[in-house]
């Protein structure tokens, strides 16, 4: 596995980090050739309304008023289809943050894609087994990130924190840091996604697609997370349960 | 005038310090390619570890070993990897039965050695880390420890009219991350191979053993190979040899990785490679002596109720074998590990001068 790193500047504010560049067609030489850019735009709500960090207060179906510091989050294994079937796979991961003051951002630009029809659009929230064991890694999943356990060896998918008046912890502290590739708390979770009109990949043309984040979804279905009962997890115990409900938090927004 | 010489004193004492920094120069310390070739002991098995993916060479080395003694990787600049992992003690720590860190915070456990670390699937005592590599990120950014963040690590480090030209030298370019910070710690540590103990001459009939050594080792692999298998003294496996825990540790060992019932108070099979060094003994460091280690075994079969089978196996020890097994034990020691001037603190001198 080759390993480079690619710095793309798409402008001041936007820094994209590629690690591990290594995206496998499963497309015929000759098609990748003629590449063209799709840029996945992520935009972060509650509910209908635009996450805003720190400064608004949501409310979940509870009733229990809440805000949010921090969002963070790895995504990876990016899969689309085309409508004959064949299948373009970026093995990349992707250190999405809604913190301005990282490194990180909110947008993924995927080039060298053939072009063509896509219907869906597939990939993992989390990080893979053989990446969690794979030692000292740079990119996105460098550690300086602060996105790794290190007394349980393995990445933090995601990070969720804020404050609630009724959480009993200090602070009035909410805290999910979700991660875990083992059995029986594996909380990777793989997102698939239809898009409404098929997306267009043409020639020298480059297309964004808007995926919709809800931070509400992870706090309810399938399981209501009770702020009073549960305000933290920090490690796999739990860990599961809010896996499975970021599993339906996105949505493609065109 | 008189001044004047101060201050001219005080230059060359300040350039002094900096250039005892990287002791390339000195014999004792230098590092050559002969140092950092790989040299696998027949009898052993395949490592886990391969430096596959970060290629051997003096200068990542000589990096590893400097950052492996700098305070810099700790918040205060006070500990550093070395002041836990002590050489003479096989990278373990003598007489502390706990892990002492930064503000001279107590951990809840004893620092286990280092030595053929390229053989271990997993590192610490329940076997939490994975992989070689990112094992220095626990201790750095442990708040009983160094309590450090890795990118406050990095950052230091960017800055470091030291490390600067240090990288420079390891990757011939000037990034400094964390990628290339673990694997030039992982050279370092990973080096430390321990087969040059009387016992390992023994093997190839290049020493003898006493009758009281040889009685020593016929026991030892009659009661305690199970676990501590050789040529390595250890199986990887984890396992409850019957201590009952000190319920003011909150360690419940393996079981808070595994989060299997069936996995608490089980712990590591340590090596015993240099054993007669790494006191004190067992994950908690509760016996100073290997004295009161073989007591423990062989007083009693039965001391808890859920230690291994195994345990109640080794049977009541008499006075004598256990005398036997203390003096095979001993013949663990690898002076030549222990003295070996590669792993040695570049600069210890200038500290005690
Ligand atoms: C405050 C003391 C302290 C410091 C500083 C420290 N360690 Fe450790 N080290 C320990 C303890 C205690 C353990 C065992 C921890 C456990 O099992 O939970 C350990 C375990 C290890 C292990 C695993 C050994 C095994 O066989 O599983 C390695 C490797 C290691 N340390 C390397 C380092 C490196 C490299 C550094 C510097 C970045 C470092 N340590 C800094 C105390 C320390
Ligand atoms: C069932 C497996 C098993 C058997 C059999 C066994 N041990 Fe152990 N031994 C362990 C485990 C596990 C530990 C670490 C326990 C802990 O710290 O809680 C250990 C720890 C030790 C230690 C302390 C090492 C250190 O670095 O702290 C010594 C010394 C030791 N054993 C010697 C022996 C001897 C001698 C025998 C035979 C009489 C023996 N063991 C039999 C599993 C075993």
């Amino acid at each position: 596995m080759g390993k480079r790193m690619f710095q793309i500047r798409l402008n001041n504010s936007i820094t994209i980090i590629l690690c591990c560049f290594s995206s496998s067609f499963l497309f015929s030489q000759k098609e990748v050739k003629a590449h063209h850019g799709l840029t996945l735009q992520m935009h972060h709500y509650v509910g209908d309304k635009v996450l805003v960090l720190d400064d608004s207060t949501y409310t979940n179906s509870l009733g229990q008023a809440y805000t949010i510091s921090k969002l963070n989050y790895y995504i990876g294994n990016i899969r689309l289809t085309r409508k004959d079937g064949k299948e373009f796979l970026l093995q990349n991961y992707f250190f999405i943050s809604e913190d301005e003051e990282k490194t990180a951002s909110k947008s993924i630009f995927i080039d060298k894609i053939p072009e063509g029809e896509y219907t869906s659009i597939q990939f993992l929230l989390g990080v893979d087994s053989l990446h969690n064991c794979s030692g000292a890694q740079s990119g996105a999943l460098d550690p300086i990130n602060a996105m790794f356990w290190t007394w349980n060896t393995g990445y933090i998918f995601l990070k969720l924190e804020g404050k609630s008046p009724v959480s009993k912890e200090p602070g009035h502290t909410i805290e999910y840091h979700i991660g875990g590739y083992k059995q029986p708390s594996n909380c990777i979770r793989t997102i698939s996604l239809k898009f409404e009109t098929p997306l267009v990949i043409a020639k020298k043309t480059n297309v964004t697609v808007n995926l919709k984040a809800d931070v509400s979804e992870l706090l309810k279905t399938p399981t209501t997370i009770d702020f009073t009962k549960l305000p933290v997890v920090n490690n796999a115990l739990n860990a599961t349960t809010i896996a499975d409900n970021y599993v339906d938090m996105f949505q493609s927004m065109k | 005038m008189k001044s004047r010489t101060r201050i001219f004193f005080s230059i060359f004492v300040v350039s002094a310090m900096f250039l005892s920094f990287v002791n390339n120069d000195d014999p004792y310390y230098s590092i050559s390619k002969k140092d950092v070739k790989l040299v696998l002991p027949k009898n052993f098995p395949k490592p886990y570890y391969t430096f596959e993916n970060n290629k051997l060479t003096p200068e990542v080395f000589l990096l590893g070993r400097e950052l492996f003694y700098d305070e810099i990787l700790s918040k205060d600049r006070t500990v550093s990897c070395g002041s836990c992992h002590q050489r003479i003690a096989a990278f373990s720590h003598i007489d502390h039965t706990l892990s002492h860190g930064i503000y001279g915070r107590m951990g809840n456990r004893n620092i286990p050695s280092l030595q053929n670390l390229i053989w271990n699937n997993t590192f610490m005592w329940d076997g939490g880390v994975n992989h070689l590599e990112v094992q220095p990120i626990g201790p750095i950014t442990n708040p009983l420890e160094m309590d450090e963040t890795m990118e406050a690590v990095i950052l230091k480090l960017q800055k470091s009219e030291k490390f600067k030209p240090l990288f420079q030298k390891a990757y011939s370019d000037p990034l400094i991350n964390s990628e290339r910070m673990l694997k030039a710690l992982t050279q370092f540590v990973g080096l430390m191979i321990s087969n040059h103990s009387k016992y390992d001459k023994y093997l190839v009939g290049k020493a003898e053993f006493t009758p009281q050594e040889e009685n020593g080792l016929k026991l030892f692999r009659a009661k305690c190979a199970s676990c501590h298998t050789e040529p390595l003294f250890t199986d990887n496996s984890f396992k409850n040899n019957g201590l009952i825990s000190d319920s003011s540790l909150h360690d419940i060992g393996r079981g808070a990785i595994t989060r299997k019932n069936e996995d608490n108070y089980l712990y590591k099979v340590p090596t015993l490679r240099n054993i007669e060094m790494t006191y004190p003994y067992m994950h908690d460091g509760r016996f100073s002596k290997l004295k009161d280690v073989l007591n423990y075994y062989g007083t009693t079969t039965n001391h808890t109720t859920n230690q291994d089978p195994l345990i109640s196996k080794i049977g009541v020890l008499t006075p004598e074998e256990k005398k036997d097994i203390l003096a095979f034990l001993l013949t663990l020691t690898d002076r030549e590990f222990l003295n070996d001037r590669r792993f040695a603190d570049p600069n210890m001198g200038q500290k005690n001068k």
